[in-house]
């Protein structure tokens, strides 16, 4: 028995209302929770992916697109550039490494990304198991693509051709798994890796196929050699304004910034999520205010309570404090629960989330979470404060004598 | 033991209360008698530490009520004065014996779990410890009300017009139970009223 327990029991004895307080607190939390957690988890992704890569060359079209495509591996490719354009571009003295990407087949939807050994350089990327891929046809696993796809060193798979779903197999060659990577935490735990030779070969094999309106337009690809985007690291920042231009102006390419396209992308997402922000916090004023009436509507009720407890020997401070304790319960228990709710909304998101490669997950925790909690906190404290403040106003004797 | 001396206390609004000095011994019971209007109440708020007079002092076992912090104050009454008051007045979120156990935390008092139920026993209300207060009776309320007053064994016993709201029978049994408790708890008992009934069970009178 103590001032905990008459809380809680008080608590518990209008039940509605506290539900009705802990939901809104708990909505208002959960919603700015996700909100903080998606956008974290997002932007370091962004950031990660687009570490070490300076420039992204490829087909001309929108450079949002270009850049999730080649570095995000999220939308469709713009198109196809020439590969001896490419080579070319390699060779510019400004270039310190390029990496060259062919795209076009999944497996399971996990992008298939031909490519040379520059990419694991560029990525600094280690084997866990086995080896790198060598010889056409021989893959490199993503951590992530071994997980969930259970396949191990030596086993074969087909390929399929598109970026997603598995409609149409290249029943014709197989993969070979030849190694597993290490848990990168970026992009490349999602892709499975080989040699731009293994992806023309694969599309060579759809020529015997008998697609023959598919099958003309890839021959042609193929007869031209084409890849899908180039990779740049620059020698040093100054290239910053003269290489990007050099691409676009003097070739048939397109030359796109992660770093600025992902900010273009942020600032476009941003007016989402600032807008989402606010009407959470609306929803926590809105708990603030309602924690506010219940409790001063109760407290011409519990006047009475307050008065008896008066004089059975409580000083002021005492029930100031347990007028102030329930307000700031309900808001914590409200808080833990929103940030419960936010957490496990966030992961049901990233179980249904079909992009393998931005997945969400709610069991990471960030350092803004606290300042949820505080925030909840206060909310409760200043709902609370000008009930508690009616204690030094009640009068015990009147009230006691008054009838209620 | 209780005395007052020179106590006067001037409200707000002009009412001028002279009361006139008082002196009860241990154990003593009185009826506080006076017309409504007299000051009754406000003598037993002095006396219980909730009304600061304007004049005079209040000493209970040697302690001049005044001179005490209003916090020391509170504490001092919690441990030392019982109060039953016209209506019971229990806290309704908690049950019987929470309400009793309320009583000691809230004078900083360790529970004494076998005398609250031996209280309750005593008043014959020892099958209610479980039930909240708006399961019992006015009767039953106003039983639970004079245990509470008695768990912390306190020197003085002030009960405010008891039996106002009572019919023969039941004032009758309030008075009895008020005047054992408060011997078999070794306190002194203020009973204030202006209740024609109360007159027979006690012969100490101070008058306003």
């Amino acid at each position: 028995m103590n001032i905990f327990k008459i809380s809680t029991k008080n608590l518990i004895r209008n039940k509605l209302t506290t539900i009705l307080n802990i939901i809104l607190v708990a909505f208002g939390v959960g919603i700015l929770s996700i909100l903080f957690l998606a956008s974290t988890q997002i932007s370091n992704k962004l950031e990660k992916n687009a570490k070490d890569i300076d420039l992204v060359v490829g087909a001309k079209g929108s450079p949002l697109q270009l850049i999730l495509s080649s570095v995000y591996h999220i939308d469709y490719p713009t198109g196809n550039i020439p590969a001896k354009d490419a080579y070319k571009l390699m060779q510019n003295p400004m270039v310190k490494r390029a990496v060259p990407l062919a795209l076009g087949d999944n497996y399971n939807g996990y992008r298939i990304v031909g490519t040379d050994s520059n990419f694991s350089n560029l990525y600094g990327l280690s084997i866990q198991n086995g080896s790198f891929w060598h010889k056409d046809l021989e893959v490199t696993l993503g951590s992530t693509v071994a997980l969930t796809t259970k396949l191990k060193i030596g086993d074969s798979f087909f390929g399929a051709h598109g970026l997603t779903g598995n409609g149409d197999v290249h029943k014709q060659h197989a993969y070979q798994v030849k190694g597993i990577l290490k848990p990168q935490g970026n992009i490349t735990d999602n892709l499975i890796l080989t040699n731009i030779g293994s992806v023309y070969k694969m599309h060579e094999g759809k020529h015997t196929e008998g697609h023959i309106h598919a099958a003309a337009e890839e021959a042609k690809e193929i007869n031209d050699k084409q890849i899908t985007a180039l990779l740049i690291q620059y020698k040093s920042p100054m290239s910053v304004i003269l290489f990007p231009r050099m691409v676009n102006q003097s070739t048939n390419m397109q030359a796109a910034s992660p770093a600025m396209e992902s900010a273009r992308l942020f600032s476009l997402i941003g007016v989402g999520i600032d807008t989402l922000q606010w009407f959470a916090i609306f929803i926590m004023g809105i708990a603030a205010l309602s924690i506010f009436i219940s409790l001063y509507n109760a407290m011409k009720e519990r006047k009475y309570d307050l008065a008896i407890m008066r004089c059975l020997g409580a000083s002021k401070s005492k029930l100031f404090f347990l007028v102030m304790f329930e307000g700031v319960l309900v808001t914590f228990i409200g808080t833990c629960l929103g940030l419960l709710v936010g957490h496990t909304a966030l992961e049901v998101i990233g179980i249904y989330q079909e992009s393998s490669q931005a997945k969400l997950t709610g069991l990471t925790a960030i350092p803004q979470e606290i300042y949820l909690i505080w925030i909840g906190l206060f909310i409760g404290t200043l709902a609370s404060l000008i009930p508690a403040m009616q204690i030094y106003k009640v009068d015990i004797a009147q009230t006691l004598i008054k009838d209620r | 033991m209780i005395k007052i001396s020179s106590l006067a206390h001037v409200y707000d609004k002009g009412r001028n209360l002279k009361f006139p000095c008082w002196e009860i011994a241990d154990m003593e019971q009185w009826l506080l008698l006076g017309a409504s209007g007299s000051g009754k109440s406000t003598l037993l708020n002095i006396i219980s530490g909730l009304l600061k007079p304007s004049q005079g002092e209040v000493l209970i076992n040697g302690t001049d009520l005044y001179t005490l912090s209003a916090k020391e104050r509170d504490r001092f009454r919690g441990r030392h004065i019982g109060i039953i008051f016209q209506r019971p007045h229990l806290i309704r979120s908690l049950d019987v014996l929470d309400n009793l156990e309320l009583a000691a935390v809230m004078a900083g008092l360790p529970i004494d779990h076998e005398r609250n139920l031996s209280l309750l026993a005593d008043l014959g209300i020892a099958e209610l410890a479980k039930n909240y207060p708006d399961e019992l009776s006015q009767g039953q309320l106003q039983r639970v009300s004079v245990a509470r007053a008695l768990v912390n064994k306190p020197d003085l016993l002030i009960a405010d017009e008891p039996t106002s709201s009572l019919d023969d029978e039941n004032a009758n049994q309030v008075i009895q139970m008020l005047t054992t408790q408060a011997k078999d708890n070794g306190a002194a008992l203020i009973i204030a009223t202006h209740d024609g009934r109360v007159r027979d069970h006690i012969t100490k009178t101070y008058l306003l």
